[in-house]
């Protein structure tokens, strides 16, 4: 029949060169060349492009997949989303090969369940010898606070997944799965997003399933595990924080699927029940989608040094008024040693046999496997039979006799803590990761959901591709590259629309009870932050450029004078009040701007402004975020050759970008209550340094003009000034202009009247406990009706500290109105162990 | 022997505490030669949740909420107590230690004995201390004798010093300095013992202890003490006390089993603020006259 085989692809197609493997199994073609019939539209299709065809698409598709992807943090590379470099080529699997996997996958899901189930409610099977003891009871995994847990109506797992591997004859196995989190669910939702656009008419054309109904379903039947309140239960997306390396992916699922993306901060137990801590109080869980290591989930009961569990989440899930997905303890699933007897377990609790076979694997702790190990070392690889040894996976083949030996005495004297498994010569597919086409070994994830004790498969997936791993023999790693997965289905598929789910998603900020109290107190510190940033900018700004403007040996008055400025600012110190030598001034004003390592620096005070910017990532357009990158980025730079001209040109462009950074809160974000927070940060901090400027300038006694004019400089009013006055700065109208003009957005009266306009917008959590701003209510008129020229001359008569006590009193306001916003709003101090 | 116990624990914060969490294992158990006659639990302040339960290992625990802001936490655990004499079989009428090889044979003749065959959190087993073990185990010798006999030398080499270790002190540091409390004398010999293949559990309890003679008992003189229980094939559970090398007697009072200290624990808990806090522990360990 070969022979009435027309050349099928082009000479200098896409497909044009494409070895055959000569001894192996390649998805798209068979051994004789053929594009296999499920791969031919795509093959067909693709082969047409140009090279610039397929580049253009390549660049299109890496485009997509950083607009869709979290901003890196400020200073940090971009890297692929979720670790994940997406292939344009997917993988395609027939409608007749997952006729065969689907059940497979649904069959395991249910071995997986019922084992799970026996272990952390009766163990029976241990009890009866069905596998031997110690596989339970030596695992790190098995957490005996868990035990029990499982005794609820709802089953123990609900998400899955496992990687699949196919040998070169063409057989699939599974290598691992995953029982606690089922990592890459997100990123392949979000891969098939981008490449279904760019990839348009291939995906028409083939009859892929949709994999939103997929999600549709996980979303309701989670919805559906709420013990009470199941007409609008409260889902949260439990996760360790934006430091962990998967937290992109909680924050995207969490929003596609609706859910609040929440920390264990974040929620509380009282009375053994779950409550989310919002703006406007507790509000109760009702399911809980755990991205969380078992371990971590409840300090009081599991890990101790937990800080991002919930203390009592163990308890309330005792109480059943929690669901918990997945269960706390399945963890105790992932362990090499159970593939050794996945067969017997299968016919024993399900009473089927296992239709999809694990790698071949031989648990040490069994003196047959034992035998079985220490006889074919040369062919496997030695793994930890259970996750949390500190052991590593060894390939015996490569080692040297000393260290073969130490092999040897570990597994002997701790056999039950080691597996050998099969190497497996992996199939592989067409990919276009390194410039050109290639086959490339792969392994392919495949995700469950379960409803009941009813689970489905996800029609898709992600297949992550392998690489040799260098200075070993040969044994394929994972290379961080990831293909979209291609079910296609017998049948025409129905159009299903993936980028709106069929209930919309409600912005967090709408409703203050959605808004998390952590959140809120961030938003409060990075508004803080950036103002005192900038306020410390312009005080060494307006120094700096007057040191340089300095030409005699002698220090001039004027300097002296703002050199004690900056001391009463408590920038400089005590020392300097009698200005040292201008080039060791210089030092000290320079060290305030590079010093990393000492508090209150420029530098400094900018990290503490990234990393809150870091734990709020999700919430900042990627504009914002490359304005954030440059401020990282230039005040990196270590200066050189002209350390002042270097550092003044630094501060002013550090100026224009923290103006436009406000300029992007003002203009581009909503005006919910995270919004109001951040505001209320900035103009309590902008606050207290207005008070703060005029009372260091006050304690100089009578300060040349010039100084006045520095702080008029430093409180970015000089113009303003000029305008009013056309005169030399003299204290009265400067106090006026600082302090109680109340159209100037830089005095002090300007942010007190913004902070009562945000008091009575903030959220009541119960009438008597909520917020407000009244304290500052009097003083705010006292500035109102200050008669300035007269209180700076009452100043120089005895007992006229009348101006004083005003500034002391604002500024004791100011500090206390912080700290009771805190108390408010964020009370939510951080955890103590003992 | 009937005891009244009474077990204060106190914590003193620095600053207010706003929610409290805490799990505790301080009622004793039933078991075979040991009744709980009356126990009382007094709370100050009092929680808000309350909830007594029983935890893997077969052991009373009770959880506690406090959602009340407080400074200060107080907890009286108050029990009577009944003990019969325990007894042991003869050291030299127990099986040889290596009789059967220590493995899952012998493990699955008890389920309950498999459990604690293996590392577990606080526990790791390594070749040092089956090798400081074997000096009491040669070649078949009887399981109880090399016992007591291992009872014995940690016993006599190590110090018993307050000073020297915390509750957090690692087993390794304990077993290298050769000094500590009860709680590392039980976990050293869980070590040794466990690494020669002899499932064995850590103990939590009270133990009366005797003033010198002719002077009257201080009260809050005692202290919550820990000892081990090892599995002998044929006999079942034996307990020894190192840190006094003696076999569990009928003043050994028993509160939990666990695998370590972390399993069984007194007190734990998790608060929110609070600062520093100071903890003050007193226990009164008094015979009762039979009623």
């Amino acid at each position: 029949m070969g022979t009435s085989q027309q050349p099928v692809l082009g000479p200098a197609g896409l497909f044009a060169g494409y070895p055959v493997a000569a001894h192996g199994f390649d998805e798209a073609f068979d051994a004789g060349g053929r594009p296999r019939p499920h791969w031919d539209t795509l093959v067909q299709a693709m082969d047409r492009y140009s090279s610039r065809d397929w580049q253009e698409r390549a660049e299109t598709l890496r485009r997509l997949q950083r607009d869709y992807s979290l901003p890196a943090a400020p200073g940090e590379r971009q890297a692929p989303p979720w670790g994940f470099e997406l292939d344009l080529v997917p993988l395609v699997i027939s409608p007749a090969e997952w006729a065969c996997l689907e059940p497979a996958l649904i069959q395991r899901a249910r071995l997986w369940t019922a084992l799970l189930a026996d272990c952390l409610g009766p163990r029976r099977c241990p009890a009866e010898g069905v596998f031997p003891s110690a596989l339970l009871y030596a695992n790190p995994a098995f957490l005996r606070p868990c035990s029990g847990l499982a005794a609820g109506a709802n089953s123990p797992l609900f998400m899955i997944a496992c990687d699949l591997v196919r040998s070169r004859a063409g057989q699939w196995s599974v290598l691992s799965d995953y029982t606690r989190i089922p990592h890459g669910a997100g990123p392949a939702l979000q891969h098939r997003m981008t490449l279904s656009r760019v990839l348009t008419e291939e995906f028409r054309s083939n009859p892929v399933h949709r994999l939103a109904g997929f999600f549709q379903n996980a979303r309701d039947w989670l919805r559906g595990l709420a013990p009470e309140n199941r007409a609008y239960p409260l889902v949260a997306l439990l996760t360790p924080g934006p430091g962990n390396p998967a937290w992109p992916e909680h924050a995207f699922l969490a929003r596609y699927l609706g859910f609040a993306l929440v920390e264990g901060a974040d929620l509380t137990v009282r009375d053994r029940r779950v409550f989310i801590k919002t703006l406007e109080g507790l509000r109760p869980v009702d399911v809980i989608l755990r991205y969380l290591d078992d371990n971590l989930c409840d300090p009081l009961e599991l890990r101790s040094d937990s800080v991002v569990g919930v203390p009592g989440l163990l308890e309330a899930i005792r109480g059943g008024k929690a669901a918990v997905a997945n269960l706390p303890g399945a963890s105790l699933l992932e362990a090499n040693a159970w593939y050794a007897c996945l067969p017997a377990l299968c016919h024993r609790l399900l009473g089927e046999p296992l239709l999809l076979p694990g790698v071949g694997t031989w648990w040490c702790g069994d003196p047959d496997g034992l035998a079985y190990v220490m006889e074919h070392l040369e062919e496997l690889v030695i793994r930890p039979a259970f996750q949390g040894l500190g052991r590593r996976i060894t390939w015996p083949q490569n080692l040297t006799r000393e260290r073969r030996r130490r092999l040897l005495r570990a597994i002997r004297e701790n056999p039950h803590e080691f597996v050998g498994q099969s190497i497996i010569d992996t199939a592989t597919t067409p990919s276009l990761v390194r410039g050109r086409l290639e086959p490339c070994p792969y392994v392919l994830r495949m995700f469950l959901a379960a409803q009941g004790n009813q689970w489905s498969v996800m029609p898709g997936g992600l297949a992550l591709l392998l690489e040799e791993a260098e200075g070993d023999s040969g044994i394929p790693i994972a290379s961080g590259a990831a293909k979209d997965v291609w079910v296609l289905s017998p049948d025409a598929v129905a159009p299903a629309t993936l980028l709106s789910p069929a209930s919309q998603v409600v912005r967090p900020e709408r409703s203050a009870s959605q808004m998390p109290s952590r959140v809120a107190d961030n938003l409060f510190w990075l508004g803080r932050y950036a103002e005192r940033l900038e306020d410390m900018i312009r005080v060494l700004r307006c120094a700096l450029a007057r040191l340089a403007e300095e030409t005699g040996r002698e220090m001039s008055p004027e300097l002296v004078s703002l050199t004690r400025l900056l001391v009463q600012l408590d920038l400089l110190p005590q020392r300097c009040w009698d200005p040292p030598p201008a080039d060791a001034l210089q030092k000290e004003l320079l060290q305030l701007v590079y010093q990393t390592h000492s508090l209150g620096t420029v530098r400094e005070v900018l990290g503490r402004l990234r990393q809150i910017a870091f734990a709020l990532r999700d919430r900042f357009s990627g504009d914002t975020w490359l304005i954030l990158a440059r401020l990282n980025e230039e005040a990196a730079r270590p200066p050189a050759g002209m350390p002042a001209a270097q550092a003044l040109n630094l501060l002013n462009n550090l100026v224009v970008h923290l103006a436009a950074f406000s300029g992007m809160e003002m203009e581009n974000m909503t005006r919910g209550h995270g919004w109001r927070f951040l505001d209320i940060g900035r103009r309590l901090e902008r606050a207290i340094n207005a008070t703060t400027l005029a009372q260091a300038g006050l304690a100089l006694g009578n300060p040349p003009a010039s100084t006045l004019e520095a702080m008029l400089e430093i409180a970015d009013s000089v113009m303003t000034y000029r305008r009013r006055y056309f005169a030399q700065p003299e204290w009265g109208p400067v106090l006026d202009l600082l302090l109680a003009d109340d159209t100037n957005p830089r005095a002090l009266a300007f942010q007190l009247q913004a902070l009562k306009n945000h008091g009575q917008e903030l959220p009541r959590e119960n009438s008597s406990t909520g917020f407000s701003l009244d304290r500052l209510r009097p003083l705010e008129q006292q500035l109102e009706q200050a008669d300035w020229p007269a209180l700076v001359a009452g100043r120089r008569e005895a007992g006229g500290q009348a101006l004083d006590q005003l500034l002391q009193a604002l500024g004791t306001s100011l500090r206390e109105a912080s700290n009771e916003l805190t108390h408010v709003y964020f009370s939510h101090a951080g955890m103590q162990v003992n | 022997m009937n005891y009244q116990v009474i077990h204060r624990t106190e914590y003193a914060y620095e600053t207010d505490v706003s929610v409290a969490h805490h799990l505790l294992h301080m009622t004793p158990l039933d078991t075979g030669r040991q009744r709980l006659l009356e126990h009382e639990l007094r709370l100050d302040p009092p929680p808000r949740c309350r909830r007594a339960g029983e935890d893997y290992f077969g052991n009373r625990s009770v959880f506690i909420t406090l959602e009340k802001p407080h400074c200060r936490f107080e907890i009286v655990a108050q029990s009577r107590v009944e003990i019969q004499a325990a007894a042991w079989p003869l050291p030299l009428a127990t099986p040889a230690w290596d009789a059967a090889p220590p493995g899952d044979s012998q493990a699955a003749a008890s389920a309950a004995a498999g459990e604690f065959r293996f590392n577990s959190p606080l526990i790791q087993q390594r070749s040092e201390y089956a090798d400081y073990a074997r000096a009491s185990f040669p070649a078949g010798r009887p399981l109880l004798d090399a016992v007591l006999d291992l009872t014995r030398r940690i016993h006599q080499e190590f110090v018993f010093d307050p000073q020297a270790t915390s509750v957090s002190t690692p087993i390794e540091q304990a077993f290298k300095e050769r000094r500590g409390v009860c709680q590392d004398f039980a976990q050293v010999q869980l070590a040794c013992l466990r690494s020669l293949g002899i499932p064995a559990r850590y103990v939590s309890g009270y133990l009366e202890t005797l003033p010198p003679p002719g002077q009257p008992k201080l009260a809050g003189a005692d202290a919550s003490h820990a000892w081990v229980s090892f599995f002998c094939p044929g006999h079942g559970w034996i307990e020894v006390d190192p840190t006094n090398d003696l076999l569990a007697s009928e003043r050994h009072i028993v509160t939990a089993y666990g695998r370590d200290f972390g399993d069984v624990s007194p007190a734990r808990g998790v608060i929110l603020g609070g600062g520093c806090h100071t903890l003050k522990v007193g226990v009164d360990v008094l015979p009762m006259p039979a009623p």
